[in-house]
């Protein structure tokens, strides 16, 4: 049958490389998912810019405590060993290099691994808010978006049109049809959606997709 | 002889602290029965904390995102004194009374009810206004009539631009925003084969605060998340004013857990949650 993915079922994929001990960033959005989603062999230690270590997963809306939020406004739940810190130190941690591990989401992501992902054309008003330092800091950066736009254009592009993040940034990305890594050489594509072929992925992607010699349906 | 000359200065000074106190007499005993505190820095209202602040002024105001560590009460205190052509510095802009009645039942006080009351000239932060469709943050809507001038900068950028003010330096060089939008007119310098972009200090002639528990010296603790931007801001103000669930009396406070040391605070107001 062929489907797309839904928000949910692309968190439960990216989470799945998460690795135990991994200090990790999740975005505003989609990313913030992945919380929910952790391999139960691994423990990781959720980082969030509003200034927060070692969170777990999202709480719930009806006992939402307004001092324990992730950076999506979301409330989680505490875990032993959480810490709390302001947010020129949680810049630290991030511009610095000590998260090992960075999801965000994204308006366009470039064949070279460009991102653009806070600003729309004709928005000026809109900010990136810690997504520029994120994706300059992070040893890893991984994106999860929608594979294309509402009009069914491409989101993987050769040349972001909107307004750049960080230059050659992301290593991987997950979509609602695809895992496609950026790779020197360039797209790799990794694994696709259920019922859909290479042909019709390729289709709704500018760049040419390399294909991965162990190419195969996206495992969850 | 000199040292009668410095006495006097001091009792000058004494005078002129109790005259200030004099001014605010209807203020909570709380601090003012300690005859050992040179300074009285309780105010019995937000009204009372925030009165003087100016038409003009830079205001920093700490919090993220739509709730936490907002001195809500400072702000509505601010929106009700009315000053005006306000530079606000703070993450984020805001969902305003309006909007937020959408989300929570009653609406709920943020900065966004500055831009409404037309208080506001300028805005810089790392989320003017949230990027969904259709345009919901009222800032957007008064940046494009051209009543609002915002700057938007990198969050890391902003708070390591108000740590810069508030400890005395001219500056720093940051890898953020290299290649992107935000380099524009700036000084870009290769340190180590990398590239970085100079990002200069932002101080304010106050900031508004919110702390968990306040000692009557003002040394300040958080909780939880609602840390975020309130100790680096209550650092880089001419005048910060804290408001805090709890205020406690000296020794309260465990010294090992003080996040905000005294010296920062100028005015606390308790408002019991």
């Amino acid at each position: 049958m062929k489907m797309r993915l839904d928000e949910q079922t692309i968190a439960l994929r990216a989470a799945k490389e998460f690795e135990d001990g991994m200090v990790i960033n999740l975005g505003y959005g989609m990313p913030a998912l992945c919380a929910n989603f952790i391999p139960e062999d691994r423990t990781v230690f959720f980082q969030s810019e509003n200034g927060i270590l070692g969170y777990g997963s999202l709480g719930s809306d009806e006992e939402k405590d307004y001092e324990l939020i992730n950076a999506s406004d979301q409330p989680v739940t505490p875990l032993p060993g959480m810490c709390f810190f302001d947010s020129a130190a949680s810049f630290d941690m991030i511009r610095g290099g000590h998260i090992d591990l960075v999801i965000l989401g994204a308006y366009q992501v470039s064949e070279k691994g460009d991102l653009a992902n806070w600003g729309r054309p004709g928005r000026p008003a809109t900010g990136m808010g810690g997504a520029m330092d994120l994706a300059t800091g992070s040893k890893k950066l991984m994106v999860m978006m929608l594979h294309t736009t509402k009009e069914g254009n491409p989101r993987i592009v050769r040349q972001c049109s909107f307004p750049l993040t960080a230059k050659n940034c992301v290593s991987k990305i997950f979509t609602d049809l695809t895992v496609i890594d950026v790779a020197k050489q360039g797209l790799v594509l990794r694994e696709v959606a259920p019922g859909w072929t290479v042909a019709e992925v390729q289709a709704l992607t500018e760049p040419k997709l390399i294909l991965a010699e162990d190419l195969k349906e996206i495992e969850l | 002889m000199w040292r009668r000359g410095r006495r006097k200065r001091r009792q000058t000074l004494k005078g002129h602290i109790f005259s200030l106190v004099r001014k605010f007499g209807e203020r909570a005993a709380c601090g003012g029965e300690d005859e050992t505190m040179s300074v009285n820095k309780i105010f019995p209202s937000c009204d009372d904390a925030v009165a003087d602040i100016f038409n003009g002024a830079t205001i920093m105001i700490g919090g993220f995102g739509s709730f936490g560590g907002l001195p809500i009460n400072l702000i509505v205190a601010l929106a009700k004194q009315g000053a005006k052509e306000l530079t606000i510095i703070a993450n984020q802009g805001g969902l305003g009374f309006e909007l937020s009645k959408r989300t929570k039942s009653h609406g709920y006080q943020d900065i966004g009810i500055l831009y409404e009351k037309s208080q506001v000239n300028k805005f810089i932060g790392s989320v003017p206004a949230l990027g969904g469709m259709p345009p919901t943050s009222p800032i957007e809507t008064f940046h494009a009539e051209g009543k609002v001038e915002i700057e938007v900068v990198p969050q890391g950028t902003l708070a390591e631009r108000i740590r810069a003010g508030a400890g005395g330096l001219g500056g720093f060089y940051t890898p953020t925003g290299v290649g992107t939008p935000v380099e524009l007119g700036k000084e870009k310098k290769v340190i180590n084969g990398r590239e970085y972009l100079l990002e200069l200090p932002l101080t304010a002639d106050f900031a508004l605060i919110k702390a968990h528990k306040a000692d009557t010296l003002g040394n300040l603790v958080y909780r939880g998340t609602a840390r975020c931007f309130n100790p680096i801001m209550a650092m880089a103000a001419k005048i910060t004013i804290v408001e805090v669930d709890q205020l406690v009396q000296p020794g309260a406070l465990d010294p090992e857990a003080v996040v905000t040391p005294h010296l920062y605070v100028s005015r606390i107001v308790e408002v019991p949650r």
